[in-house]
């Protein structure tokens, strides 16, 4: 029992509820640029941009190249008296690996270096096939949600803040030089935002339903009149 | 109650809920009230239910327990010369203050927002916006509390701000004889507290902002839950 405009109201083929407020939407295919808004709340329902895939892929690349040099290369170096220590976050994690502490050390690691990697990852495992026009990987669909459910818990820009902040407290104590691993944590601040702009989870799922990934045979082919979406 | 209309909700758009459907919150796709698990993303439907909130409540009194210690121990300890020159121990307010004293005005702002006004505003505003969920408001109600939601949202990671200072500390100073800085209890309950803070706000359903009343859906199978508005 489909209506005219493609939808249908039994089996919610064809709709598209606004996360936030639960408002009903008819879906639509946007070109790229435009932005559909809930006609209640206002939240940004879709954005599609051009290229999206490939500069979220090579975003997603970047980031796993700067993490490498985060973790690897000296983040902070500090002296006093001759005394000094130049330390990467790899060194710091394997100084505390017996402590008592070992479980803050270990969830602060997973937050600032695990999960931007394995988001990274997760999100060229979803993206890659979909940006060559193949079929989308089995688990395309549970990576990317994953993926969208860690955002929250990836906290690298919080950790050059908390970097900011820790080298005005030890200042007072020793010479404190800032090391090439918090200039690429820095840098991954900016290739966030950069990543965020071009994130429209709705257009990777539509993209991930297309593929023939997980299918159900629900997905839009052609674009019913404009009702519900502002450009 | 539950099969009269709800004068409160703002009528002439149309929910997901009301249309006997069930949104995905993860994709958006619509299904049949019926439905469990979303078949094109694999999230579990959940219907905007005000019983959803305990979660939001378990979390929250968590986060709120484990505050307490976190300011009440001490978050760092610092040893100079071994010890020979004193060692002290700071609570998060005593590292404001310390702060202060040397003159760093703009991180004690900092550290002293991220780690008591936020937290303490945080619990506050999951407390209103889980009691106030559900009941009748007005549309411009409704929107000062996705408002304040989304805020919590965005702000409550930025807490851990002064874990990671402690953390990067005593990883860093570790001058052996003459500096050292170790992480005290604290610090530990205060990760917890902001992890929890955040688990709370995540299981908060901001859809029940927009309705106005507990589930009317159709009146089948969700009779009775008119009452649980309270």
């Amino acid at each position: 029992m489909k209506s005219k405009d493609g939808y249908d109201l039994q089996t919610g083929e064809g709709l598209m509820a606004c996360p936030r407020c639960d408002a009903l939407h008819v879906e639509e295919e946007l070109t790229a640029g435009e932005r559909a808004r809930c006609i209640r709340c206002g939240t940004v329902l879709a954005n599609p941009r051009s290229g999206a895939f490939v500069q979220l892929i090579a975003l997603a690349f970047t980031t796993m190249v700067l993490m490498m040099g985060a973790v690897f290369f000296p983040f902070l170096e500090i002296s006093r008296m001759g005394i000094g220590n130049a330390t990467s976050l790899f060194g710091v994690a394997l100084a505390f690996a017996d402590g008592f502490l070992l479980p803050l050390v270990l969830a602060v690691l997973i937050m600032i270096v695990g999960l931007p990697v394995l988001r990274s990852f997760l999100l060229l495992y979803t993206l890659v096939p979909l940006a060559q026009g193949r079929p989308a990987r089995r688990h395309a669909a549970t990576a990317f949600r994953l993926s969208e459910h860690l955002r929250p818990w990836s906290m690298a820009e919080i950790f050059v803040i908390g970097t900011s902040v820790a080298l005005v407290k030890v200042a007072g104590l020793a010479n404190v030089h800032l090391g090439p691993a918090f200039w690429a944590f820095f840098a991954l601040i900016f290739v966030n935002l950069v990543s965020r702009g071009f994130m429209c989870q709705t257009t990777i799922w539509d993209a991930i339903e297309d593929s023939g990934g997980r299918t159900d045979g629900r997905e839009m082919v052609e674009t019913p009149k404009p009702e519900t979406a502002q450009s | 109650m539950s099969n009269a209309p709800d004068p409160h909700d703002d009528g002439p758009v149309l929910t997901a809920h009301r249309a006997g459907l069930i949104g995905c919150r993860s994709c958006g796709r619509v299904w049949p009230a019926e439905q469990a698990v979303c078949k094109r993303c694999g999230e579990h439907l959940v219907p905007p239910d005000r019983r959803r909130l305990q979660y939001v409540w378990a979390w929250l009194f968590a986060g709120i327990i484990t505050y307490i210690p976190a300011n009440i121990f001490p978050m760092m300890r610092t040893q100079t010369f071994a010890g020979l020159q004193g060692s002290s121990e700071a609570t998060i307010l005593e590292g404001v203050v310390e702060l202060i004293h040397h003159g760093s005005y703009d991180i004690a702002a900092i550290v002293f927002v991220a780690s008591i006004i936020v937290p303490i505003a945080k619990f506050v505003a999951i407390t209103w916006l889980a009691l106030v969920a559900g009941r009748p408001a007005t549309v411009d109600q409704a929107h000062t509390r996705l408002k304040i939601y989304e805020i919590v949202e965005f702000i409550g990671r930025w807490s851990m701000i002064d874990v990671f200072v402690v953390a990067i500390l005593s990883a860093l100073v570790q001058l052996g004889f003459v500096a050292s800085i170790h992480p005290g209890p604290a610090a530990v309950s205060f990760a917890l507290s902001v992890a929890f803070t955040m688990l709370s706000a995540q299981s908060f359903d901001p859809r029940l902002i927009w309705r106005g009343l507990p589930l009317r859906s159709r009146g089948n199978s969700n009779d009775g839950r008119g009452t649980q508005a309270g």
